[in-house]
């Protein structure tokens, strides 16, 4: 089990902002950190990571403390044992593939790094540069090195934020098998909710630097809004055809049209939130 | 025919100056890359000064300095029976002074330019920093090393003022081929000073071309 307090002023783009996160996680879960950018989710991951200093608080790893600020305890992130994916990949240009992974591990430990080049579908990429690499196979390599550590902690920073949607499910798949095979407690930190409720049992959802909800991504996704009809959708843009406008919305990764009047379509600008609901055959649209 | 000791006398200085600059300069660039202390703006300054100050004012400071008349002159002296003035050590100090920015200057701005991610991920995967710096950080730089290696040296070779001021032209001790050249035109001999400055021109032409040449093999490779 994780158990964290932290705080720490951190400079954000709207001025400060007062991180402040206690939360608890059972080990061998999967947790999904979710909140709009800014709300501090990556400074969290580093602060367990030891990465970051927090400004006071602790963190528990079952009986080992990593952070205790009044004990004052710091370990180090070399002792901390986390596997950490990086945003970026963080993947070292000056050795292959399987450099990279055995970096991370322990000498003499050459079969289980042959097993995780297998489970992340690897093999046939051991000796290739990490320049010559497609995106989603560069956040192969860095799952399978930051699992190489052996670590009791997994943070993985937005790993499929830049991967098209084919690779991702992909690579969502592998990163349940990796979660079901090793047992290691995770937190990945996602805009995508498709994503958080595939993954992840718990979703700790921030906002400004606090903690809002801790449960079930069903629970936090579903059925927030009055009417469990409305969809979110971005405004592309609209056409006008006799009286009728038609306007063109994004919602996920597919553009519908519906109909609206003069009234509702005169405001909208593109990439405006909107809110479209449908009651029987009527549309109506909420700016938001 | 004209001496050959100037030549191999600079040579060795150049060489002993660029391996203590390797030495000095990738701590010194490393905590400058990092540190967010006050003591690295002086430290800047200092590392800087010899680019813009005239290698004559080294000198003369340094000259000062080693002098057995003045205190750390005489503590060299008094203590370890050590007289750096017109000497080869002293010079070989002098040298490192006067080029330090020469191999500083490109050593930081390879190690600025890595993402702090990479030295992170090496620290969160069990990594002292001595195995981050010789396995993950110097690895991904080497255009930048080759480039403070030659241009240390080449720039060694190069140096007049500076080792004018201490060393004097002792020969076999302090006199370098720069210098051999500026007494070979005191004494009119143009043929002599000619061949000098023909071979310190091939041979500074040689280091420029290697290093080019290298750091686009380097770059075909791309490192990052």
């Amino acid at each position: 089990m994780i158990h964290f307090s932290l705080q720490k002023k951190l400079h954000a783009a709207k001025g400060f902002l007062t991180l402040d996160v206690s939360c608890e996680i059972r080990e061998g879960d999967f947790i999904s950190l979710y909140g709009p950018s800014g709300a501090g989710k990556t400074s969290l991951l580093r602060m367990l990571a030891g990465l970051m200093q927090p400004d006071s608080g602790f963190i528990k790893m079952n009986d080992e403390i990593w952070f205790d600020s009044e004990k004052k305890i710091k370990v180090n992130p070399q002792q901390r044992l986390v596997g950490f994916v990086f945003q970026d990949y963080a993947l070292f240009p000056n050795m292959n593939v399987e450099e990279n992974i055995s970096y991370a591990s322990a000498k003499n430990d050459s079969k289980k790094n042959i097993e995780l080049l297998e489970i992340t579908g690897l093999s046939g990429l051991r000796d290739k540069k990490i320049q010559t690499l497609s995106g989603g196979q560069q956040q192969r390599v860095a799952l399978a090195r930051a699992i190489a550590r052996k670590p009791k902690l997994l943070l993985l920073d937005e790993p499929l934020s830049a991967i098209d949607n084919e690779m991702r499910a992909q690579l969502q798949n592998t990163l349940l098998t990796i979660h079901s095979q090793y047992n290691v407690t995770s937190i990945i930190v996602s805009h995508n909710i498709n994503e958080i409720i595939k993954l992840t049992s718990k979703t700790i959802h921030i906002k400004n630097g606090r903690l809002v909800e801790y449960q079930s991504p069903a629970k936090i996704f579903c059925n927030k809004s009055e009417d469990s009809s409305a969809l979110k959708c971005i405004f592309l843009f609209s056409e006008k055809t006799g009286n009728d406008y038609h306007i063109s919305v994004l919602t996920g990764n597919q553009v519908i049209t519906v109909n609206c009047n003069e009234e509702e379509a005169k405001d909208l600008r593109n990439g405006d939130e909107i809110e479209v609901s449908f009651k029987g055959a009527k549309v109506f649209l909420r700016k938001l | 025919m004209i001496e050959t000791a100037p030549i191999w006398l600079t040579l060795k200085l150049a060489f002993l100056t660029t391996i203590i600059l390797l030495f000095v300069s990738i701590p010194l660039a490393w905590w400058l890359s990092r540190s967010k202390s006050i003591f690295k703006t002086i430290a800047q300054v200092m590392v800087s000064l010899p680019l813009v100050l005239p290698p004559t004012v080294i000198g003369f400071y340094l000259l000062l300095a080693f002098s057995p008349a003045n205190s750390f002159g005489k503590f060299l002296e008094n203590y370890f029976d050590i007289r750096l003035a017109f000497s080869f050590g002293g010079l070989l100090i002098g040298s490192v002074i006067y080029s330090l920015p020469f191999m500083v200057h490109p050593v930081l701005s390879g190690l600025s330019s890595l993402p702090a991610s990479l030295e992170e991920a090496s620290y969160s995967l069990g990594k002292t920093k001595r195995q981050t710096l010789f396995k993950v950080l110097l690895p991904n730089i080497k255009p930048s090393l080759l480039t403070g290696i030659v241009l240390a040296f080449a720039h060694t070779i190069g140096e007049f003022g500076v080792v004018l001021m201490i060393g004097g032209n002792i020969p076999g001790r302090t006199n370098l081929a720069s210098i051999a050249v500026y007494d070979e035109v005191e004494a009119l001999n143009y043929y002599n000073a000619n061949i000098y400055a023909a071979i310190l021109v091939a041979i500074s032409v040689i280091i420029l071309f290697l290093l080019y040449f290298s750091n686009r093999k380097l770059q075909e490779v791309k490192i990052l």
